[in-house]
């Protein structure tokens, strides 16, 4: 019984490389996930009105089920999953009114006793990063790496607790520990305009241009996140930067768990690098 | 004897009836008055024509079941929900490919579903709608397939839901993209289709056609069945 995994819908289709890589990297490593039963949406984003209830019952039955398995913990890997199971976890924990509105409604006596973890904090806590640094191959010396972590890893940061709010810095020791180098990147926690790319383009093409040439004129040879929709926005547009600008030039976009992959020599075909719109496999030539 | 005689107090909507105790709701209802032009099909608890809500006195829990296979209680208050407006997309089912993108094509409001479960709760064929639905949700069309599959479409789901979702809809046709494009093809069907064709069994088959009525109810009854 490996530890229980709520992989999230988007990890089904379209992010289907941050799920491969997550759980084949986590695996080598004796970090076994285990996807839960039965699982729903947790709802995408946590409810903006305090009292909104009815959209933290999805995430909250998500979570009561996760406890029954009996490990304590809930790995979640993609940012928003993270965000809003995190947060409703919080507020069951923290929120009497809502601790009980929603154990009332699912019927469960579920008090936010799980510990909603990402894989960068399993690999910090769980395996240790001085550990993490003697397991993976050394060819990503040198490399150059920005750490983006959009708005969803770290804020609000009293219920995210991922350090920093406007300047964390796990993703960084995890560059670190895979033997590359973090670039100094003042965009990490910049918003890519997330799902506005839906109805206001110009928005998000703009906002995306501004990260990609703060991580450029840093010499990074690649960006890597845990979000999908900042995976989607960073990666698909830069065809089209190209397309308008002639000395674009375009930098791969990865999910961290894909980079640990490579680290580690698992296959490509394992890692889903088949399916960006921005070719990684260069990378693999580094080093 | 007694229990033949036993008489019990139901509400169909709101208005009280006295009918024999051990008969279903179905038939209470007739007893009470009603005739059924609609809402009433097979009568077996197959065709989800007859999809009926109650409630009982001693819980606040709304209940459910098939007018033709639930029995009447005492106190029971109740109606029946035989049709529910439901939209039902159209398409040309080889066109289509089996993909999350189809799914939401077709049925865009599936992502509205917020976990609420009482579609689950209300299902008289105690199928896991939610999880269905959830699955849809990420493109699993053989899970939604395969969870939706004793669904009866009696529509009680479309009713319940605060996203409008019209449940066994998008069921059907997840069973659909999951029959036509992903389940393996059956060899021995095909086998036997060719049979067909190659005339194997136009002897027997005018054999039949040619009996007397008499010869073929003999034969009938005489048959075996599979037990």
């Amino acid at each position: 019984m490996g530890i229980p995994y709520f992989p999230g819908c988007t990890l089904h289709v379209k992010a289907k490389g941050l799920d491969d890589s997550t759980r084949a990297t986590l695996a080598a490593l004796g970090l076994e996930l285990t996807e839960l039963p039965e699982w729903t949406c947790c709802g995408t984003a946590f409810p903006l009105a305090q009292d909104n209830y009815m959209g933290m019952v999805a995430s909250a039955r998500i979570l009561a089920k996760a406890a029954k398995e009996g490990d304590g913990r809930l790995v979640t890997v993609c940012s928003f999953c993270y965000n809003v199971l995190k947060r409703v976890n919080f507020a069951l924990k923290n929120n009497d009114e809502a601790r009980t509105k929603l154990n009332a409604y699912l019927e469960e006596n579920y008090n936010g006793e799980l510990r909603v973890l990402h894989p960068l904090e399993l690999l910090r806590d769980d395996l240790g990063f001085d550990s993490l640094k003697t397991r993976v191959d050394r060819k990503l010396k040198g490399m150059k790496v920005a750490c983006y972590y959009g708005c969803m890893l770290s804020r609000p940061a009293k219920e995210m607790e991922f350090g920093e709010p406007e300047n964390p810095a796990l993703m960084e020791e995890f560059v670190k520990a895979v033997g590359a180098e973090p670039v100094d990147f003042p965009y990490k926690t910049k918003c890519c305009g997330s799902y506005q790319v839906l109805n206001n383009y110009d928005l998000v093409a703009g906002r995306v241009k501004d990260i990609l040439k703060a991580a450029r004129v840093r010499d990074s040879e690649v960006i890597i996140t845990s979000c999908p929709l900042c995976q989607f926005n960073l990666d698909w547009l830069q065809d089209r930067f190209a397309d308008e600008d002639k000395s674009f030039s375009k930098i791969p976009v990865l999910y961290f768990t894909q980079l640990l992959g490579i680290a580690l020599e698992i296959s490509v075909a394992k890692l889903g690098l088949d399916n960006h719109y921005v070719d990684p496999k260069p990378l693999l030539q580094a080093g | 004897m007694a229990a033949e005689n036993k008489m019990v107090s139901i509400y169909i909507m709101g208005k009280q009836y006295e009918v024999p105790y051990g008969v279903t709701i179905m038939k209470a209802m007739e007893y009470a008055g009603y005739r059924f032009i609609r809402g009433c099909g097979c009568r077996g608890g197959f065709c989800g024509a007859c999809g009926t809500v109650y409630r009982k006195p001693d819980s606040f829990r709304l209940k459910v079941g098939l007018a033709c296979a639930t029995m009447v209680e005492d106190g029971m208050h109740l109606t029946q929900i035989p049709f529910y407006p439901a939209n039902r997309a159209s398409y040309k089912l080889e066109e289509l490919s089996p993909s999350l993108g189809t799914l939401l094509q077709h049925y865009p409001e599936v992502t509205r579903c917020l976990g609420c479960n009482q579609c689950t709760r209300i299902c008289p064929q105690e199928l896991s709608v939610m999880d269905y639905i959830a699955a849809a949700q990420r493109g699993d069309i053989e899970k939604t397939a395969h969870q939706s599959f004793d669904c009866i479409m009696c529509g009680l789901c479309a009713s319940r839901c605060p996203a409008e979702i019209v449940q066994y809809n998008v069921g059907i046709l997840a069973r659909r993209l999951y029959g036509r494009h992903i389940a393996p093809r059956a060899a021995h069907l095909a086998e036997r289709v060719g049979e067909i064709k190659a005339g194997k069994f136009n002897d027997e088959l005018s054999r039949l056609m040619q009996m007397s009525k008499e010869e073929l109810q003999r034969r009938y009854e005489a048959r075996d069945i599979e037990q």
